[in-house]
């Protein structure tokens, strides 16, 4: 135990700091969740509807399509690790990544070739740092990402899909990310986005619901062209706004026990330091009592 | 016809991150990549992609009105419509000088492209605009 006073004194301040800096950050990512959670209800009916359409077409035509058709021989899958762009979120990106690396390893079980796609900073800083390469990265929106970056990424991923394997396409594509279960449950976890498989809707439609034979316009073809691409879109962006939800979660989590651990620092020094003046009172006071009845000794000797 | 008159068509334009508008309608004209359709309550299911970005809806109050609907779709089963494009928006939240100029920059932008999609999202904004007005 450091007996300097005014060291402990520096150290209880920089500890104060450090909490009112973790206390503010655990309470932006507190409120950033709500909007959070807010964006992703205001996603679903978009994702509802589309959901329904797109069953509706699989149910009601027999139409096969590139995006739904499974490969006779895949050889290479593509992954999509979807990790936070800021740390200070606890184990966040560490879980998706280590999941992420679990499904690597089970693809190359099955002799598949992986092709990595990355999206927020510490997925790409993991994955540089090792020197592996990335098919492609996105960064810069992790806690907010817009329905136009999963498009983005939907249309990569895409054109990969619909590349011929032999020519750097790949043969199934799937996501890893952190699902939003409850503010204090976020599991990370892995879905195969492509080829689709056959799509019924989250919640199954009432018996009375979707009964009816639809008219396609143009055709049944070419709406399912024009649909699949969007359900994949809102499909990523669906597991973008989990993500960023859970990123929030983790970090207020993070935060809170900073803060926390902070207060608990500061209880400390401040007891050291109580103890360490205390300490040096008591012995100016010894000193003092010391040095008067030496001199009074040396007094009385005198006389 | 007579009959028809107490039933309406529930409506929902839904953006990807938003719904736009939701409410009842008598009619719901949309064009289609085979021309324009016009959805009447007890409409067949319907499929549809559209063409040209705007939809136009007469509400149960007689009110009138367009929305931009650049590269959506749209869904009609049980006297339900849904209209879906990633970036709907209704035609009197749209500032038309502002849409004008920026299809020109589009325009500009994508002279290589006229099928870009961001003078088709453009152009549907301004005839939206102009419809509203």
């Amino acid at each position: 135990m450091p007996a300097n006073l005014r060291e402990l004194r520096d150290r209880k301040a920089s500890v104060s700091t450090i909490k009112k800096l973790t206390r503010a950050m655990e309470l932006i990512a507190a409120s950033r969740i709500v909007k959070a959670q807010q964006r992703a209800q205001a996603a679903g009916p978009y994702a509802r509807e589309l959901t329904r359409a797109v069953s509706a077409v699989a149910t009601f035509s027999n139409v096969d399509h590139p995006l739904t058709t499974e490969k006779e021989n895949p050889r290479r899958a593509a992954v999509l690790l979807i990790t936070s762009d800021r740390g200070q979120a606890g184990a966040y990106s560490a879980n998706v990544i280590r999941e992420g690396e679990r499904l690597n390893q089970l693809l190359r079980e099955d002799e598949k070739q992986i092709v990595p796609y990355v999206s927020g900073r510490k997925g790409i800083a993991y994955y540089t740092f090792r020197q592996r390469e990335i098919a492609q990265s996105w960064a810069g929106d992790s806690d907010n990402p817009s329905f136009a970056r999963a498009r983005e990424i939907a249309d990569a991923l895409i054109e990969a899909f619909l590349t011929p394997t032999d020519e750097g396409g790949v043969d199934e594509i799937h996501i890893v990310f952190t699902r939003f279960v409850s503010m204090l449950t976020q599991r990370a976890d892995v879905i195969r986005l492509l080829p689709l498989e056959v799509v019924e809707g989250e919640e199954a439609p009432a018996a009375d619901d979707v009964l009816p034979l639809y008219e396609f316009e143009p055709s049944a073809e070419e709406v399912l062209d024009g649909l699949l691409p969007k359900y994949v879109a809102s499909r990523i962006h669906y597991c973008m706004l989990q993500a960023a939800a859970s990123e929030l979660a983790n970090r207020q989590r993070a935060m809170k026990s900073a803060t926390d651990n902070a207060q608990d620092l500061i209880e400390k020094l401040t007891r050291d330091l109580n103890q360490a003046r205390q300490a040096q009172i008591t012995q100016e006071i010894s000193e003092i009592v010391g040095g008067a009845s030496a001199l009074a000794d040396a007094n009385a000797g005198s006389e | 016809m007579a009959d028809d008159s107490a039933k309406h068509l529930e409506v929902a334009l839904v953006a990807a991150e938003r719904t736009v508008w939701q409410g009842q309608a008598r009619i719901v004209i949309a064009r289609t990549t085979d021309g324009d359709v016009g959805i009447l309550p007890g409409h067949a299911p319907l499929l549809g992609l559209l063409q040209g970005g705007t939809v136009q809806v007469r509400t149960v109050d007689d009110e009138y009105f367009v929305a931009a609907a650049p590269d959506g779709f749209i869904s009609v089963a049980n006297d339900r419509v849904s209209i879906l494009a990633e970036n709907a928006e209704m035609g009197h939240d749209i500032d038309l000088e502002e849409a004008r100029r920026e299809l020109d920059q589009a325009m500009a932008a994508g002279l290589a492209d006229a099928d870009a999609d961001e003078v088709r999202l453009a152009e549907a904004r301004v005839r939206a605009a102009e419809q509203t007005s």
